[in-house]
């Protein structure tokens, strides 16, 4: 396990929780709804070739949770003041997941002067007329489960996790920030889609094959909307990438920015 | 004590069996289980069955408003309201109540209070709620949002039905540049409102606030609760420094009533359970979703899964209620005309309660026992309560 570094840095008035490891470009990674629970395999393969930062959320995790924000754009104009404060001078290679795909697409938009690249995984953000998107707020722990993880153990593993009273506590916040966020319009913004031509910075769209929150055709569509990208479908994969297929993730973000450098 | 006469309006000809293939009877319950013509035939009996309260001597009738469900088909109460304000001459009209967050525009609510206050000449009850948690669901409205949007639209509301108009409001959720209600309300300075709950903290602070003194009634809620609840508002009122009158304490609860004990249980069981066990089915996931409630009452439900291993309250999981086991609780009171009054009034000691409101039909209950039901109820259980 290598030296990750747990700290809180205050933007805007926010104290926020800060997860920093690894060696090379700076990396920003922008969690989804669950927020991030601990360093896991993920980052551990990520943090081999990149310098990863992984924030919570305002909401989310052990950040502060400021009244102001109130909507994605004001966490995106968050994030801009966020990068003004902190972006090394060359920029910050941004991943996000889920509906920090969506936020990194929101900032990419307002402004990219700190964006050097763009990884949209699993991505929220955008509606596929007439493909409807699985409505995770109304399944259950199993259905859940079945809608986002592919693989039969690790759906199994996320069923029998008993969370500890601490745990509890930030899966009910990530839950409540989740809804002010993409509860209505339901985990899109009908504003973004107008304006992605904004996105100029090297963008990649990585999607799992059996995703039952935001089906592939999600993926075709955000890759067709940034003319330029790169899309990578990972197979025998849900929702989440970064869980169900760590290394071969970590790769695809290896292998994109190592392009981006040459 | 006043008593009011109320339905829930439920969809009684729905076929139960086939509707256990869907995970609920609100929201998902496919709206091809209506029958226009079963439906219209609804509508016809439970305004005449609502409309009898007044030669029988209650003080009032109300509805209530839930959307995309079989469990009441009064989305729109102010319309049932309105039929029965033609109806009747004497009697109150409660609205109980209209969900304030769901709407985008709060003085429409307030406007068609209003009209029906002008119409019925001073007569109606307005209730404020937030709507259930399935209807967050329905509505697409941010549940995060509910409280805040039911506070500020109760602000503009009240001052809409106070404040000389044209006014300007200048809201987090409302944002209006003129405000100016035609018609006026009718009572002064405004209709009763009414909070129905089941009963949280935070609802019995702000509707006992000496600047409201709202009456609050408990809903659906087993006897130790209602006394629990009701308690809490009165104490509330003593820790602002009143005491609260009696008409600020209500309860509403199913009641079935026959000459024996076994003949109302046998006449009241299927319909009693199927409103409990078939038409009031909702997962956790659709009553409670993320910021309707408090944080804590969600962990209590994340850490309740964790106790008993389950992922979920989907079909097939829950046990039902059987009318015993609700008997017991006190939730529904069914048996002769005097051991429901017994109950009644024993409730009545401990919290000095002065608003009963009856659920004469509830579930299944056809026209013809609900008819006998708020018949003898009316003639041997009300005039004791109202003499009270």
């Amino acid at each position: 396990m290598m030296n990750v570094e747990n700290r809180f840095c205050q933007v805007s008035g926010v104290k926020v929780h800060l997860r920093q490891g690894g060696q090379g470009r700076p990396l920003l990674f922008l969690h989804g709804a669950g927020g991030v629970m601990g360093w896991s395999p993920f980052f551990e393969h990520l943090a081999k070739g990149a310098q990863v930062w992984a924030p919570d959320h305002p909401g989310f995790g052990r950040s502060d949770d400021p009244g102001w924000i109130k909507h994605m754009p004001d966490l995106a104009m968050f994030y801009l003041d966020f990068l003004d404060q902190l972006a090394p001078e060359h920029g910050v290679d941004v991943v996000g997941h889920s509906i920090g795909g969506w936020l990194a697409a929101e900032i990419a938009v307002r402004n990219s002067r700190h964006v050097r690249s763009l990884t949209l995984m699993s991505s929220a953000g955008l509606r596929v007329p007439g493909t409807p998107m699985g409505d995770i707020f109304i399944w259950n722990d199993e259905e859940t489960a079945r809608h986002l993880v592919f693989d039969p153990a690790m759906r199994a593993a996320r069923l029998a996790a008993q969370p500890s009273d601490e745990e509890a506590d930030v899966l009910v916040r990530n839950k409540f920030s989740f809804a002010k966020l993409a509860w209505h319009p339901r985990l899109f913004n009908p504003d973004l889609q107008k304006w992605l031509h904004r996105i100029q910075m090297p963008t990649q769209v990585i999607w799992g094959d059996h995703d039952g929150l935001f089906p592939l055709a999600y993926a075709h569509h955000w890759h067709q909307q940034l003319p330029g990208s790169s899309l990578n479908i990972v197979p025998d994969c849900g929702h989440s990438p970064i869980n169900e297929k760590p290394a071969e993730t970590a790769a695809l973000i290896h292998a994109f920015i190592a392009r981006d450098a040459a | 004590m006043k008593i009011l006469n109320f339905t829930l309006m439920p969809y009684r000809p729905m076929d139960i069996a086939a509707s256990k293939q869907h995970r609920s009877a609100w929201v998902v319950l496919p709206n091809t289980f209506y029958d226009p013509e079963l439906g219209a035939h609804e509508y016809e009996s439970y305004i005449d069955l609502l409309a009898e309260s007044e030669t029988l001597g209650f003080d009032g009738v109300c509805v209530n408003e839930h959307h995309q469900t079989a469990y009441g088909l009064m989305p729109a109460p102010n319309l049932i309201a309105s039929a029965l304000i033609q109806r009747t001459k004497r009697i109150r009209i409660a609205i109980l109540g209209r969900a304030l967050p769901l709407v985008g525009n709060p003085i429409h609510i307030a406007e068609e209070f209003a009209m029906l206050d002008n119409m019925s000449r001073g007569r109606i009850i307005a209730g404020f709620v937030r709507g259930i948690g399935a209807e967050y669901h329905s509505t697409a409205v941010n549940p995060f949002y509910s409280h805040e949007r039911f506070h500020e639209a109760h602000d503009l509301i009240v001052k809409a039905w106070t404040t000389p108009g044209p006014f300007p409001w200048e809201g987090e959720h409302y944002n209006l540049n003129y405000v100016n209600l035609w018609p006026r309300v009718y009572q002064q300075p405004h209709p009763p409102v009414w909070v129905p709950s089941q009963g949280s903290i935070e609802t019995i602070e702000w509707a006992a606030d000496p600047s409201r003194r709202y009456p609050f009634l408990v809903t659906f809620s087993a006897r130790e609760a209602v006394v629990r609840n009701l308690t809490a508002y009165r104490d509330q009122c003593r820790q602002f420094g009143y005491e609260a009158d009696p008409g600020q304490l209500g309860w509403a609860a199913p009641v079935y009533v026959a000459d024996t004990e076994e003949k109302a249980q046998n006449e009241a069981r299927v319909a009693i359970e199927a409103l409990f066990n078939d038409f009031l089915t909702l997962p956790p996931e659709m009553l409670l979703p993320p910021g309707y409630t408090s944080a804590q009452s969600l962990k209590k439900i994340i850490a309740t899964k964790k106790a008993i291993g389950r992922g979920g309250f989907g079909p097939g999981n829950a046990s039902r209620q059987t009318l015993e086991r609700l008997m017991e609780l006190g939730t529904v009171l069914v048996g002769t005309p005097k051991t429901v009054l017994a109950q009644i009034e024993k409730v009545r000691e401990q919290t000095q309660l002065g608003n009963f409101v009856a659920m004469l039909q509830f579930g299944t209950l056809n026209n013809e026992l609900t008819r006998r039901n708020q018949a003898m109820f009316a003639s041997e259980v009300m005039p004791h309560l109202q003499a009270l």
